[in-house]
């Protein structure tokens, strides 16, 4: 009997949705062989059969939501009994190496005493050591079923959600929100009802968890132990949360007048901003005819928060110019085919965009740099390229752009949209950049305001070229135009800058020996 | 002789003692001076505990006699034994006197015995039974208190013309008491001795009883009273009194004038107010200096010199056992370098009448004339299903609640109990708790409680069982 596990996700991602079972118990799988498929925030993952054999047990149907390592099926009879020395795929042997480690008794204990067990932040991808505590999604004193999300850690890149390891109380948060944390750091401890193995794969063999509910209005009370009966219909009905109210009350507690305040005010007393995401008591409200509800993938889910908390957070606002690409694609023209004869990769015009880019951002350094709190990050290096996948905008990064010849990007965002197109690109590939561009004129966009990547600070839209009448030296000319367009942090950059960043951009395209002299 | 004491109390009630337990707490060397021969001031020895005693025995032997034949408990011959009530008084007295002394013991607190008096910052003079003897003080607290205000002109003997100490220890029932003063002292004495059997009048000075109670509270405990035998003469100011060989002559006249009358009865009890009792304390020696009433006025219970502290009756502030003690607790934790706090504002007051009266925060005429927005509710005990089955229903709860934030500003009740229903209010107030935190929060069934509930409920206009 071999356990189907849930394999490292790239080795970024903690947690993953089952996506689809592409065999039904009691089908014959080979090994190697795809049985089913893992959505996580960033990228779809197969699992394969680590031996040939009949599948047994499904344990975790589609759209329940998975841990690393966690057990899914069983794969029975049939299956050859040698020891697998020459598994190869990384993913597989590394699952193998979980499943050993998980069923050793002493993997499976609570690893505080008998009573507590330490709730960890868990691995969140190959370069990422430390994250912050964004939000408490749970309170001290609060019931927590196994894998209930207890916090959410913000990484560059992602929000990662912290599953409860066991079903339990929350008797102490350790950490507090806006704390940074590290991968193993404890954040919270779990009481009673926590005596459960900790390895989340052994309970479901029991039971499988329950998909993932709306708050169960039972736990309602018991989430806000410490809020007095009114404030909590108040902040029920109106979807809020009582932590997010700064109260007046004895010892700060928040009174009935406080949350009816908050509440009407539209929560503008809050501390921290809305998040987007719909409020946690809401019903879902019920379908029409001709209506069809479904589930956001996570990956979509994602998307939707960052776009919105990037208009939360920044003072976005957008810049336009038009570039005159006769020189460009002149010089494409000539070039094209002795470029891709050398360097085995076709000259677009991508990389002209990002040398200029990258010529423009040494100049205007702020539309490089970062907020960050009260301070401002200036980065000295060049990194970033949108390209949109059938699954959504994923933003993979072109690093050190600066160092790079043209053919080298060229080379390199090839690479990074076939594997984003492939679902492929892992955690590493998306993180890291500095400053972004976004081509909507391979879709044939005219014009658009495109939304920063947080926490960056400019992003350059590139539209679709079109043949246009324009005036140079006093005559009628048709050219090949393009409209540009910065959209940009205000707080961090100025209208000036940025505007001289898009005449910096136009000025190396159309006349493209500046960048070779640097001027 | 001379010692010194960390903290030196002039005054061993309510207040005094329980700031001398905090200070033993919080490992202040701590003297308490009183001059009673035994502990616990005015409250224990003549005020709040005997009057309690006398309250309840007579309670049920007015029931005994007029009330338990409908409960089908049928009894003849029920006789008062008034010397056999006095001794269980004085028992009750005796026996929390001597836990007062127990108490100081405990927290290792020094008690003198005889009168304090301030001899300049820091020097507190105690003159006893056999000489004087100096404490050295490097705090003061001043808890001497209050004693009761007579009227000009008429002077208390403690036989036929009394204060509430002679009021708790007549040697018989009289067949008329007339009480001046419509109080919680009038009441709470006047109801004893009429269910002892006196006829009772009470002479009031304003058109209302209970100043300083919630307008319809006290008008609907008027109409109580009044419907146990009590009679009440309002808006009416007593002038003289001409002792008799036999009985007393009462002048009076309606308070905005008009003719005057005379009313005989055999015992005048004088319950107007009490006085801060400051008398021979030596404030002078240290620069204090009451206000035209007797109040020593305080800052967070600092007086006007460094290091000298008072609490209780003899400061501004209701005159209230429990307030004194609040302060007294708080006063000690200031000087131990502590928080201590009292919200004087929420300090419940009970009249141990029956029903009871109880009431916390402001009242309705208090909040019209700040003009501040609220909103009521309100309960009557007729609708209670513990107060049916008790018989007990008269009284109702009334709650008031900001109309904006609907936080609890007050709770006014009549009824029988009410006096410990009223500590809920308290704990709701001290958290700025709504109308609807109570409204939502269970309570039991079938108690008298559910009428808090109710009003509470009321409030927003969602009372469930009216």
């Amino acid at each position: 009997m071999v356990d189907i596990t849930v394999p490292a996700l790239g080795e970024s991602v903690s947690e993953a949705t089952v996506g689809s079972w592409k065999k039904a118990p009691g089908d014959r799988v080979e090994r190697d062989e795809v049985i089913v498929e893992l959505e996580t925030d960033k990228v779809s993952v197969e699992v394969s059969a680590l031996e040939s054999g009949v599948l047994s047990d499904i344990l975790v149907g589609e759209g329940e939501t998975v841990e690393v390592g966690a057990v899914l099926g069983r794969i029975g009879s049939g299956a050859p009994a040698s020891a697998g020395q020459d598994r190869t795929s990384a993913p597989s042997q590394w699952s193998q190496t979980q499943t050993k480690e998980e069923r050793s008794p002493a993997a499976s204990q609570p690893t505080g005493s008998d009573s507590t067990m330490d709730i960890k932040v868990p691995a969140m991808g190959e370069s990422v050591t430390e994250g912050t505590l964004a939000t408490w999604l749970v309170k001290p004193g609060q019931f927590v079923s196994q894998d209930d999300p207890v916090a959410e850690i913000e990484t560059d890149k992602v929000a990662i959600e912290v599953p409860a390891p066991s079903s339990g109380t929350i008797s102490e948060l350790v950490v507090q929100e806006g704390e940074t944390v590290e991968i193993g750091t404890i954040i919270a401890r779990l009481g009673e009802g926590g005596s459960a193995a900790k390895a989340a794969p052994a309970a479901p063999a029991a039971s499988p968890p329950p998909p993932p509910q709306p708050a169960p209005s039972s736990n309602g009370g018991q989430a806000s132990a410490a809020v007095s009966p009114a404030v909590r219909r108040v902040t029920t009905e109106a979807g809020v949360s009582p932590s997010d109210i700064s109260g007046s009350g004895r010892d700060g507690r928040v009174t009935k007048g406080d949350a009816l305040k908050y509440v009407n005010e539209g929560g503008a007393s809050a501390p921290a901003p809305a998040r987007a995401e719909a409020p946690p008591a809401r019903e879902p409200r019920n379908l029409g005819p001709r209506e069809e509800r479904v589930r956001m993938t996570r990956l979509r889910q994602t998307i939707a928060r960052r776009l919105k908390e990037a208009q939360d957070t920044a003072a976005m606002l957008t810049t336009f110019n038009d570039v005159d690409m006769s020189a460009v694609m002149k010089m494409r023209k000539d070039y094209k085919d002795v470029f891709e004869k050398k360097h085995g990769v076709r000259l677009g015009f991508m990389s002209f965009f990002v040398k200029s880019c990258v010529a423009a951002l040494k100049e205007i350094p702020n539309v490089n740099a970062e907020i960050d709190g009260t301070d401002i990050i200036y980065k000295n290096y060049y990194n970033g390229v949108a390209v949109g996948t059938d699954k959504g905008l994923v933003v993979p990064v072109v690093r050190d752009a600066d160092t790079m010849t043209l053919a080298e990007i060229e080379a390199d965002i090839a690479r990074l949209g076939e594997m984003a197109r492939d679902g492929k690109l892992s955690m590493e590939d998306l993180q890291g950049g500095t400053f972004t561009i976004s081509n909507g004129g391979v879709y044939g966009s005219l014009m658009s305001t495109p939304i920063l990547n947080p926490p960056q600070s400019g992003v350059l839209g590139m539209h679709r070229i079109e043949q246009r009448p324009v005036v140079i030296d006093g005559k009628v000319e048709v050219r090949p135009m393009m409209y540009l367009a910065l959209s940009y942090d205000h707080r961090i950059v100025d209208g000036k800058e940025a505007v001289t960043f898009l005449v910096r951009v136009k000025e190396a395209l159309e006349d493209p020996e500046r960048m070779l002299l640097d001027v | 002789m001379s010692d010194t004491f960390d903290v030196v109390i002039i005054g061993a009630g309510p207040g005094g003692y329980n700031c001398a337990i905090r200070c033993g707490q919080l490992g202040l060397k701590t003297a308490i001076i009183e001059k009673r021969k035994t502990l616990g001031g005015t409250c224990l020895n003549v005020g709040c505990i005997p009057s309690k005693a006398m309250l309840h025995a007579s309670e049920i032997y007015a029931a005994a006699r007029t009330e338990f034949a409908d409960l089908g408990v049928e009894m003849s011959g029920v006789k008062l034994n008034l010397k056999q009530m006095m001794k269980q008084k004085a028992d009750a007295v005796d026996g929390l006197t001597q836990g007062v002394a127990f108490l100081m013991k405990k927290n290792k607190v020094t008690v003198f015995s005889g009168t304090g008096r301030i001899d300049g910052p820091g020097r507190v003079v105690v003159k006893g039974a056999d000489g004087e003897q100096v404490l050295n003080a490097k705090n003061i607290v001043i808890a001497t208190g209050s004693e009761p205000a007579s009227l000009p002109g008429i002077e208390i003997d403690e036989k036929r013309i009394v204060s509430s100490t002679g009021a708790l220890s007549l040697e018989g029932v009289p067949r008329r008491l007339m009480v001046i003063g419509a109080g919680v002292i009038g009441l709470e004495l006047g109801s004893v001795w009429g269910r002892l059997g006196s006829e009772v009048t009470v002479v009031e000075y304003l058109p209302r009883i209970l100043p300083g109670a919630d307008m319809e509270i006290a008008r609907q405990s008027q109409r109580i009273f009044t419907k146990q035998g009590m009679t009440f003469k309002l808006s009416t100011k007593v002038t003289g009194i001409k002792k008799g060989s036999s009985g007393l002559t009462v002048s009076m006249k309606p308070s905005d004038g008009g003719a005057a009358e005379e009313v005989e009865t055999d015992i005048v009890l004088v319950a107007i107010g009490r006085r801060p009792y400051t008398e021979g304390l030596g404030l002078e020696s240290v620069g204090i200096t009451p206000d035209k009433r007797g109040v020593i006025p305080n800052d967070h219970m600092r007086t006007s010199a460094d290091g000298v502290w008072v609490i209780g009756d003899v400061t501004s502030g209701p005159m209230l056992a429990h307030k004194a003690e609040d302060e007294g607790a708080a006063c000690a934790e200031l000087i131990a370098g502590k928080a201590g706090h009292v919200d004087l504002g929420k300090i419940p007051g009970v009249v141990y009448t029956s029903p009871e009266i109880a009431w916390v925060g402001k009242t309705e005429e208090e909040l019209k004339e700040e003009g501040r927005a609220y909103k009521v509710g309100k309960f009557p005990f007729s609708a209670n299903s513990r107060a049916r089955t008790n018989h007990q229903t008269d009284g109702l709860v009334k709650i008031i609640a900001d109309a904006e934030t609907d936080e609890i500003l007050g709770a006014h009740m009549v009824g029988v109990g009410v006096g410990e229903m009223i500590a809920e209010i308290c704990v709701a107030m001290e958290f700025g708790a709504s109308s609807e935190d109570i409204a939502r929060t269970s309570h039991a069934h079938p108690t008298m409680t559910e009428a808090v509930r109710q009003a509470a409920m009321g409030v927003e206009g969602w009372t469930m069982q009216m």
